[in-house]
C-alpha cells in the first residue's frame, strides 16, 4: 500500500482511510453530506496525489499525443489543458486524462491512478515509432484540487497572478503558497469551480498548510473520496472502472465530442464506422422517480421486466435528494425522457433518462 | 467506540434489548461509522415472522447498501417510522432514536447465543 506525501496529515485530521487504487486515502473527514455541501457552496481540498503524471517531451511528443490519443491536441496552445482518452485498439478505452500543454514541444498527461501502470506501457508501445522522451514522473509529483465557488477569492492571497482571470481547463505555472513554478489549473471533477494544483511531493505540506490557513475565514474544509464520487456524478462525469473501460467505447459513452477524425490515431478507423452506424448501447443519465438508490451492478429492465441495460454509477444525489445514476441501455431507451426501471433488489423502482448534468449550479 | 454494557450484539454489527418477549435492534455505532451517512432505512417485513439471521431489511448509506438481519426468531412487530424521515437518526442516535425494529421472540433461548458487549468489542476489535 503506497501513501501520498500527506497521508499522516489525513490520519490526524481523523481521516477514515480506505485503500484506493493501491493509496491509502481519505474516503471521508466530517461524512460525505456535509463535505459534498462545502464544495458546493463553500471550497474545499482533495488530496488526489494518486493520480497519475506523465512528461512527454521532444520535438516528436505532439505526434505520439495525436496517434494515442482521441482528441485533438494540435489545437492546445501553451497553458491550455484539454480531457481526452486512450483508445484501445478493439474498440474500447484504455483511460481518460487530461492533456496538458507545458512548452512548445512539452505535455503533460494526468492519468488515473489505478490505469497508471496499464497506460505507460500502452503509451510506451506506440513510443517506439516516435521515440518521444517519456517519462513517468507520478511518484515524485502531488496534486490538490481545491474546489467550490469560493475558491478563487479564498486562494488569491497565496499568488501573484490574478485567479479569476483563469479560464476553464486553462492553466498557469506560477507561484503559489510560497513556492515556485506550480501549475494552477483551473480544472476539476466537481462542476463547482476551483483548481487543481500540481507540485512535487516535498512542496505539498506547505501548500496544504497555507491552503488551509488562508481558506479558515472561507470554511475551508478537506474532502474525501466519497463526496469526490457524489460530486462528479451529479455532474455526470465519467469514472474509469465504472462508466468506461476496456469494453466500452468512446460513442457509447457519450465522448463523441473528445473523439476526432481530424487525424489518425489508435482503431480511429473503426471507430470512424462506429459514429457512422451508431453504437447500440449508450450510457444514459437516469433520474429515479421513486425512493430508492441505484448502484452499479444493478440490472436496467423495461416495463415488462426484460433486462436492456446496466448500473455503472449510482448514489443517492446529496444536491437533490433523489437516486440519480448512470448506465447503458439499448439506444432505443437512450432518448431524454424514455421511462426505464432499475432492479433494486425485489423491487423495480421507474427511472426517466435525463439530460446531464443532474446538478445545475445555482 | 460507543458499545453499552447492557445491550446484547451480533457478529452482524447490531445490538439487541431484551424487554420480555420483546426485542428492540439496531446497528452499533461501529457500523454507522463504517456505513457513513445513511440515506435511508427499508424495512418491508412488518407483521412477518423471521427466523433468526433472516433478512429484515435494507439499510442505505450514500457510498452502500448493507442487508440488516434478524438476530433472533420472532415477529417484526413494530418498525421506527420516525426513520423514513429521519434516517440521520442512526448516524446520530444509533443505540436510542436510531433503532430500527421490535421483533416478538419465538425462542427466549435463542438470547444466550447473542454477544456481550465485551465480546462484540473483541469482534471490532476495539
Amino acid at each position: 500500500m503506497k501513501n501520498t506525501a500527506l497521508t499522516t496529515t489525513h490520519e490526524l485530521l481523523g481521516a477514515k482511510m480506505v485503500p484506493f487504487a493501491g493509496y491509502n486515502m481519505p474516503v471521508s473527514y466530517e461524512g460525505v453530506n456535509a463535505e459534498h455541501e462545502t464544495v458546493r457552496n463553500g471550497v474545499g481540498v482533495f488530496d488526489v496525489s494518486h493520480m497519475g503524471e506523465f512528461l512527454i517531451s521532444g520535438p516528436n511528443a505532439l505526434d505520439l499525443i495525436q496517434r494515442v490519443t482521441s482528441n485533438d491536441a494540435s489545437k492546445l496552445t501553451i497553458g491550455r489543458a484539454q480531457y481526452s482518452c486512450l483508445p484501445n485498439e478493439t474498440g474500447g478505452i484504455v483511460d481518460d486524462l487530461i492533456v496538458y500543454r507545458i512548452k512548445d514541444d512539452q505535455y503533460l498527461l494526468v492519468v488515473n491512478a489505478s490505469n497508471i501502470d496499464k497506460d505507460w506501457a500502452h503509451i510506451a508501445a506506440y513510443n517506439k515509432e516516435f521515440n518521444a522522451d517519456i517519462r513517468n514522473i507520478s511518484e515524485g509529483y502531488s496534486l490538490l484540487a481545491i474546489q467550490g465557488p469560493k475558491a478563487v477569492e479564498a486562494m488569491q492571497s497565496l499568488t501573484s497572478i490574478d485567479l479569476s482571470t483563469i479560464k476553464f481547463y486553462h492553466f498557469e505555472v506560477a507561484d503559489f503558497a510560497g513556492i515556485d513554478h506550480v501549475i494552477i489549473s483551473a480544472t476539476g471533477y466537481t462542476g463547482s469551480g476551483g483548481f487543481e494544483i500540481y507540485c512535487k511531493n516535498e512542496e505539498v505540506k506547505q501548500i496544504w498548510d497555507k491552503v488551509f490557513e488562508a481558506g479558515a475565514e472561507f470554511g475551508i474544509k478537506p474532502i474525501g473520496l466519497a463526496a469526490r464520487d457524489t460530486l462528479r456524478l451529479e455532474m455526470g462525469y465519467c469514472l474509469y472502472g465504472n462508466d468506461i473501460d476496456d469494453t466500452t467505447s468512446p460513442f457509447e459513452a457519450g465522448l463523441g465530442w473528445i473523439t476526432k477524425f481530424t487525424k489518425d490515431f489508435v482503431n480511429s478507423e473503426a471507430l470512424e464506422k462506429e459514429k457512422k452506424h451508431g453504437p447500440e448501447r449508450k450510457l444514459v443519465a437516469f433520474e429515479l422517480n421513486e425512493r430508492g438508490i441505484p448502484r452499479h451492478g444493478y440490472d436496467i429492465v423495461d416495463g415488462n421486466g426484460k433486462t436492456i441495460g446496466t448500473v455503472t454509477s449510482g448514489t443517492m444525489s446529496p444536491s437533490m435528494g433523489t437516486g440519480i445514476g448512470l448506465g447503458y441501455v439499448l439506444t432505443v431507451f437512450s432518448e431524454y425522457g424514455s421511462k426505464i426501471q432499475i432492479q433494486i433488489r425485489k423491487k423495480a423502482i421507474p427511472a426517466t433518462v435525463v439530460k446531464l448534468p443532474f446538478y445545475k449550479a445555482k | 467506540m460507543n458499545i453499552p454494557a447492557e445491550l446484547k450484539y451480533t457478529k452482524d454489527h447490531e445490538w439487541v434489548k431484551i424487554d420480555g418477549d420483546i426485542a428492540t435492534v439496531g446497528i452499533t455505532d461501529f457500523a454507522q461509522g463504517e456505513l457513513g451517512d445513511i440515506v435511508y432505512v427499508e424495512v418491508d417485513t412488518l407483521d412477518e415472522t423471521l427466523d433468526r439471521e433472516a433478512i429484515f431489511g435494507t439499510v442505505e448509506a450514500v457510498k452502500t447498501v448493507s442487508d440488516l438481519f434478524s438476530p433472533l426468531s420472532g415477529e417484526i412487530v413494530e418498525f421506527n417510522e420516525s426513520l423514513e424521515d429521519e434516517p440521520e437518526q442512526v448516524n446520530t442516535d444509533p443505540y436510542g432514536a436510531g433503532w430500527m425494529v421490535k421483533i416478538k421472540l419465538s425462542d427466549s433461548s435463542e438470547i444466550d447465543d447473542l454477544l456481550s458487549a465485551e465480546a462484540y468489542k473483541e469482534i471490532i476489535g476495539g
